[in-house]
């Protein structure tokens, strides 16, 4: 096994590393901590910030690239060409089950007629028995309903084990940090008014777990969202597109940040002819309808692509560089407005009384700036961030139906989406595709939105004025 | 006031050029007129010839951006960009890579994506504005609450699945309208209703939401406390004072993007199949016609200043205390 | 004794969530006859709005009326239906609020906004609407009243929106006329005129007045009967007259001695030790106890009653339980009198060579306008500005608002760069030194401002704001040697050290002020321009904060630039006065001179317009017309001649010299004698 390591995935490091750094810094400074302890302490918050979480470990998960080796008695190792990640092994199974074409979940059966071979001779055209799902079955008309019952269960109990075994960690864990038994940190996680909301807390992860676990248990041996055209697990393929679609939301942010920090401050403390230029570059940039811009960065995208097809040495390289542009170019799109707001921020901060104070006190400009202007515009920062991942993961499915989106080749729900829809003329309607990536998008968005509300409540520093 | 506005349009020319450059150099850097000939005449056994003879036909002959051969300001002048620039300004578009007039095209488009546009702006912003002061007549109950939370809701579904999920219930269910097309003159209104239908909810999310933003806002100021304290009535004191400073953000934004109406949606048009400038431009996109794109993004850049320009016009007209300087 | 119009018993009011309630109005009492004027007095947060506002039924989200009753002309308000209240909102009592700038809606006309009040009131008709309108604005004082119909709020000045306030009041013909703080973003010289058209209304129709406010002078000169409010309660109500005599209430007697004034200037000012209490918690016992000198341990356990004292007045304090009236420990103490001299004697040998200059001072903020953003205009807001600050002084820069003295202060400190002028520090030339060059003098020049709130960097440890200038400046380059500065300068400040250690918001504005102080006086500065340091603040903290800067002085040899607006403070703390209009000194020289025998008639207007709680001390109130003009088109010739009762033809042609009338003293006027 080789490690591969892709651009995006150094770049999710790279934003894990930071957030973490964030943390710890924050976790000493009590006026960053006391926002999020805000934020910890909303019923909502907890709950969108444990749903977000399980998304992000998805994502995670699926950025630990490798290739595995070939077994190839004797000679040199030599590695398939196929990029794989942790999540796709430990999601083998649905991987490699692939049927011939559409079947509906929980179908035993094709979705479409085929050719069957009679046993006695003969064609006839038949709903012929899915090659995996449900194979099992002896006789799945009568067995199938019993099957999943069962399976339900069985899910069922093994998320319960797994919540208690978490929760019990939780509680070992956080009654050794107290020097307490278990029981006197239970009594006060269970008891109302407590600063976090820990029942919250459980009960969503308890959920998910549940869920998680119910959907392995059936997902074992059925396809619980159907398959697609080429018969493609759907399940598999709307967690593939977990990645994508939180690596848009956070990596175009994070892109975009420094030049947008930069010159929104450097605009409104500087003023004069720094101010005029900056100015004309947001304006200039603003300007130009953003879809047009994405569109037109894209095509030339995909000529140099085309151009230099040598350079890539996988399908998955090249994909994760069209990925990548994108959030570059979404980026160049979205960082005016953050630039706009900062730059006003900084024109008041700038006639601010403490900053004046330091003037008379000659504190040097750059040190004016990283002491006084940039912590007091963090808030903004953070607020724009969180603000903008939903419309972002939104924009993906929008762009990719235009084809100017993620490359064709990867899972997104934008893909998944623009290859779907046609077969909603299909009688019956194949709709599955459809109704899964819609549903794990609106999940996620809406986590991120009621998460991004509470966040600027927290952080808003007039909206807690008035409290 | 006039100064300002010639001001403003004065400052309109750099941004403009600033826009021309930048989507020149995206397309010419990477995508050289060379490659763009051999791609339009089929990439084997191109001679140079005629390669040659593509550019100088679509008038990709000049060199890019500085002819060294030039004389004076010929050098700057005699170039693709300056003639594909220059006469932008004076909204000639030229012809697309098809040899069709774009112009001519840009101006038969434009009426279906209007068509489209202003009912959705208007009846969005009716419901929007209604809505909004409805939410706020009952703020800090549960009326309130659960608004919100559908507000929240709606604003976290995709735009395609309104799209996809208005052409499958009302087109294909129900059978109520046609599920894509368009027709000439007034004939097209029955094709018209679901994409305005789904263009006014897929706006309700984010629009009513801020609406009641605004009006909380102004509900919180003191001359509402004033006003009360005079003895108005709650109804008065919506209408008469929240509503109507709150119109003025309202005013203005909408103001800013009227301009932009022209432009049509990019999204809803191509599903819809309805001949308006925003299907125009992608069919441009996935078509690789550099020349339309060209100029629906100095259009859009046009229009986004005109957008600009009009809204500080309009905060001098509805807001007593802003003068223009 | 007749019915009163108001009568509120036991009013309880509560504001914010469950989780947090506090009692901003906690059991209270007052009784207001007909036609008389009442003031309810107290510091900030004392619950004095929140009255008012409970009484109209107006209280912000999450406020609620726990329990009481209100009884206005016979009616209890707080059993009415939101309908009838509405009715005797505006018709039975009408209310005007601190901030006529944002009370009044921006974007109506001043005309539509009465209008609006009349029509709910009086069912006349559309046409008769105007006139009435009309006669308001007349009754209120407002020249060209058909003209000023059309006008919006924020093209009339400060004191204009408070009388179309009034006016909007009037519409209803109120019985009550509810006045929260209605001068306290005014000037002096506006301020005067607004309570004598409050006074001479009340006299025309026969209103009561219920004035809220913190100014115990504006109580000395308006009101009738006051109450003294305290966390929540009213501690003692009273005769204004009686009042003022010898206050009752341990607490309204330190209030009294902790106004500063000329008389105290050789002394301490009494202060108020410790904070006002929040209103979140549960009370035991009385609730000034904490901060009160005369505390008994029964303070601590019972609830004080009420004390009825001779003609109707009333006091709630343990004090009072014996029959004879006790005796106050008088708490102004003389000692720093001898040091005060001491600086006397040292800065005479430094007499002759001012530490600070100031010469013909010009700031000037270019007006753009027109197609290409030409320069059309200055707003000269420091327009020649000439002082001269000696060391171990203090000079007071004295002006109303927009006269151009915080302009001034930052002009001198190069914070902005001047347009014209010199100022010579120790004989350098600051104007014109780039920002490397400034350095060498930032050491020496420091500023403590307004607004203790804005002031500090909200995210940063107090050790690190306080030891902002040692790092800067490389005074202290070391961390461990920053630290025991820090320690040494909050203690001079007198702050405990363990407060570098913790954020600005943790505490209260006269700490804050007070850790500013300490920013400021870690370089070492000679000179510190103070920025109306004590204007933001409650009286009873106000005494702390001038008498820290008083005893610094002393110790430390500081000289200060003293830029205010509240005379007391002046006759309190300077040895100097410079007073300011419009951009130029007018009259300047020694306290005793300035404040005893003004000549400027400007000077003699805005000190006659100051109230003043000592009876014997009023002076006839000199009113002024009008408003200050804008600086961007000063009128010609002497910029005060078109207010000036004394003004001649002269007057408008040339801008007067300077004329001594003595060493020290000095005016700039054609008509001194």
């Amino acid at each position: 096994m080789t490690p591969v390591l892709l651009w995006t995935d150094a770049l999710i490091y790279l934003l894990l590393v930071i957030a973490i750094a964030f943390g710890l810094y924050a976790a000493r400074h009590e006026h960053l901590r006391a926002p999020w302890r805000r934020v910890l302490r909303s019923r909502i918050g907890m709950a969108t910030l444990i749903v977000l979480a399980g998304y992000a470990s998805i994502a995670v998960l699926d950025s630990v690239h490798f290739r595995l080796k070939v077994d190839r008695p004797g000679g040199e190792p030599v590695y398939a060409p196929e990029v794989l990640s942790l999540f796709d092994l430990a999601l083998s199974g649905l991987r490699e089950r692939q049927e011939v074409t559409y079947s509906a979940p929980f179908a035993t059966h094709l979705y479409v007629k085929e050719a069957v071979d009679l046993p006695g001779g003969g064609v006839t055209r038949a709903y012929p028995r899915l090659i995996h799902g449900g194979a099992h079955l002896a006789d799945p008309a009568a067995d199938r309903v019993g099957d999943i019952l069962t399976r339900v269960l069985v899910g069922m109990l093994k998320g319960l084990l797994l919540w208690m075994a978490v929760v019990g960690a939780l509680l070992w864990l956080s009654g050794r940090r107290r020097a307490e038994s278990w029981r006197v940190t239970w009594a006060g996680w269970r008891s109302p008014g407590t600063e976090i909301p820990w029942t919250t807390a459980l009960a969503v992860l308890g959920g998910l777990l549940v869920l998680g676990c119910v959907a392995g248990e059936l997902a074992a041996e059925y396809h619980i969202l159907g398959t697609d055209k080429v018969g493609e697990d759907v399940f598999y393929q709307t967690l593939k597109s977990v990645r994508t679609g939180l690596l848009i939301g956070t990596l175009t942010t994070l892109v975009m940040l420094p030049a947008a920090i930069l010159l929104g401050i450097a605009a409104g403390y500087f003023r004069g002819w720094v101010d005029d230029l900056i100015q004309y570059l947001y304006t200039t940039l603003n300007s130009i309808p953003g879809v047009l811009l994405i569109a037109a960065a894209i095509l030339m995208l995909q000529v140099y692509m085309s151009n230099h097809a040598e350079s890539f040495s996988s399908l998955v390289e090249r994909a994760d560089l069209r990925l990548l542009f994108l959030c570059v170019i979404l980026g160049v799109t979205s960082w005016t407005g953050l630039c706009r707001l900062l730059r006003g921020e900084s024109l008041k901060l700038r006639e601010a009384d403490y900053v004046q104070a330091s003037l008379a006190l000659g504190v040097g400009h750059f040190t004016l700036i990283t002491r006084h202007i940039l912590p007091n515009v963090m808030h903004i920062v953070i607020i724009t961030l969180v603000l903008d991942f939903s419309g972002l993961v939104l924009a993906e499915a929008v762009l990719s139906y235009v084809n100017i989106g993620v490359d064709p080749t990867m899972n997104s729900w934008g893909n998944m989406i623009n290859s779907a829809r046609l077969e909603l003329a299909r009688d019956p309607v194949v709709w599955w595709s459809l109704a899964a990536a819609f549903l794990f998008m609106f999940v996620l968005v809406l986590a991120a939105n009621l998460f991004a509300d509470v966040v600027r409540d927290a952080f808003d520093p007039r909206i807690r004025a008035t409290r | 006031m006039i100064a300002y506005i010639v001001r403003r349009l004065l400052y309109a020319i750099p941004i403009l050029v600033g826009v021309n450059l930048i989507t020149f150099l995206l397309f010419f850097v990477v995508n050289s007129p060379d490659d763009m000939a051999r791609m339009q005449l089929g990439e084997k056994r191109v001679t140079e010839e005629a390669v040659q003879a593509w550019k100088d036909d679509h008038g990709y002959g000049k060199p890019l951006l500085y002819n060294a051969g030039g004389e004076g300001l010929a050098r700057f002048t005699d170039t693709i960009f300056f003639e594909k620039s220059a006469k932008l300004f004076v909204f000639q578009f030229g012809s697309s890579d098809e040899g069709r007039d774009i112009g001519y095209d840009i101006s038969q488009r434009m009426w279906p994506s209007l068509a489209i546009a202003v009912p959705v702006l208007i009846v969005g912003l009716a419901f929007n504005i209604s809505f909004a002061l409805f939410i706020v007549f009952f703020r800090a109950t549960y009326v309130d609450l659960a608004s919100v939370v559908l507000l929240v809701a709606m604003l976290s579904i995709s735009s395609l699945f309104y799209i996809i999920g208005g052409q499958f219930v009302l087109g294909k269910l129900f059978h109520l309208v046609p599920i894509s097309g368009y027709d000439t003159g007034l004939n097209a209104w029955k094709f018209l209703i679901l994409p305005v239908i789904v263009g006014v909810i897929g706006g309700i999310g984010s629009g009513t939401r801020w609406y009641r933003t605004l009006f909380l806002e102004e509900i919180a100021q003191d001359y509402v406390r004033t006003a009360r304290a005079k003895g108005l009535g709650e109804r008065r004191v919506l209408f008469g004072h929240v509503l109507r400073n709150a119109l003025i953000p309202i005013l203005t934004g909408v103001v800013v993007v009227l301009p932009l109406l022209f432009m049509g949606s990019l999204i809803s048009e191509s599903f819809f199949g309805i001949p308006g400038l925003g299907s125009y431009t992608i069919d441009a996109i996935s078509n690789q016609d550099f020349a339309i794109v060209r100029s629906m993004v100095f259009l859009g850049a046009v229009l986004y200043i005109l957008g600009l320009i009009l809204t500080d016009i309009s905060y001098t007209l509805v807001d007593p205390r802003v003068r223009l300087q | 004794m007749t019915e009163p119009l108001l009568e509120v018993e036991g009013l309880t009011t509560q504001l914010g969530d469950e989780a947090s309630p506090s009692r901003v109005v906690d059991g209270l009492d007052l009784q207001i006859a007909s036609g008389e004027t009442f003031a309810l007095l107290g510091e900030s947060g004392c619950g004095k709005s929140m009255t008012a506002l409970s009484l109209m039924r107006l209280l912000p989200p999450g406020g609620r009326i726990l329990s009481g009753g209100v009884r206005f002309a016979g009616t209890d308000l707080l059993r009415l239906t939101e309908a009838e209240m509405r009715r005797v909102r505006g018709g039975g009592m009408a209310m005007i609020f601190q901030e006529p700038q944002t009370s009044l809606n921006p974007v109506l006309t001043v005309g539509a906004q009465i209008a609006e009040a009349v029509r709910v009131h009086e069912g006349i008709s559309q046409a008769r609407i105007r006139e009435r309108v009309v006669d308001l604005l007349r009754s209120v004082g407002i020249s060209e009243p058909e003209r000023r119909v059309e006008a919006y709020p924020h093209q009339l000045s400060g004191g204009m929106k408070q009388r179309v306030m009034i006016a909007m009041a009037l519409a209803g013909d109120p019985r009550l006329l509810i006045a929260d703080e209605p001068t306290t973003a005014l000037d002096v010289t506006i301020q005067a005129q607004v309570l004598s058209l409050i006074k001479d209304l009340r006299r025309e129709t026969g209103m009561a007045v219920l004035l809220i406010t913190h100014d115990l002078g504006v109580v000395a000169e308006t009101a009738d009967r006051l109450a003294v409010m305290y966390a929540g309660q009213i501690v003692e109500t009273a005769e204004v007259a009686e009042f003022f005599a010898g206050p009752a209430h341990p607490y309204s007697r330190k209030l009294m001695e902790s106004l500063p004034s000329a008389e105290k200037r050789h002394g301490r000012l009494a202060m108020i030790s410790g904070r006002v209490p929040t209103l979140d918690q549960a009370f035991q016992g009385c609730r000034f106890a904490d901060r009160c000198d005369s505390v008994m341990p029964i303070c601590r356990e019972t609830v004080p009653e009420w004390h009825l004292l001779e003609r109707g007045r009333r006091v709630r304090c343990h004090l009072w339980d014996t029959d004879v009236p006790p005796a106050f420990e008088t708490s102004v103490d003389d000692e720093s009198a001898s040091g005060h001299s001491g600086v006397a004697a040292m800065s005479r040998d430094e007499a002759r060579e001012p530490l600070l200059r100031a010469i013909d001072l010009k700031v000037h903020f270019p007006i753009h306008r027109g197609l290409f953003r030409r320069v059309v205009g200055q707003v000269k807001a420091v327009d020649g500005l000439s002082l001269d600050l000696h060391s171990g002084r203090t000079l007071a820069l004295v002006g109303e608002s927009g006269c151009g003295k915080t302009t001034a202060g930052k002009g001198i400190l190069q914070l902005i760069r001047p347009t014209g002028g010199s100022v010579l520090y120790r004989d350098r030339d600051l104007v014109g030194l780039g920002h490397r060059k400034m350095r060498a003098y930032r050491k020496e020049l420091q500023v403590i401002f307004q607004d203790p709130y804005a002031s500090m960097n909200p995210r940063m440890l107090v050790g690190d704001v306080v030891g902002e200038g040692l790092q800067a400046l490389g005074i202290e380059p070391s961390r461990a040697g920053r630290a025991r500065r820090v320690a040494e300068l909050l203690e001079l400040v007198g702050m405990d050290p363990e407060a570098a250690r913790r954020y600005p918001h943790e505490f209260s504005g006269g700490q804050r002020q007070r850790i500013c102080i300490a920013r400021a006086l870690a370089v070492e500065p000679r000179l510190i321009v103070c920025d109306e340091p004590t204007s933001a603040l409650d009286v009873s903290v106000q005494a702390q904060i001038l008498n820290l800067l008083k005893d610094l002085q002393v110790r430390l040899g500081l000289s200060y630039l003293f830029i205010t607006h509240n005379i007391a403070v002046v006759a309190y703390l300077a040895q100097e006065v410079a007073v300011m209009y419009l951009g130029r000194v007018v009259e300047r020289g020694s306290v005793d001179e300035v404040l005893d025998d003004p000549r400027h008639p400007y000077t003699r207007a805005l000190f006659s317009a100051v109230p003043s709680v000592a009876p014997g001390k009023r002076r006839a109130v000199i009113r002024l017309e009008g408003d200050m003009p804008s600086p961007s088109h000063p009128p010609q010739g002497c910029h005060f001649h078109p207010r000036c009762p004394l003004a001649s033809s002269e007057c408008a042609r040339a801008y007067p010299p300077e004329i001594g009338l003595s060493d020290s003293h000095s005016a700039r006027c054609f008509h001194l004698d």
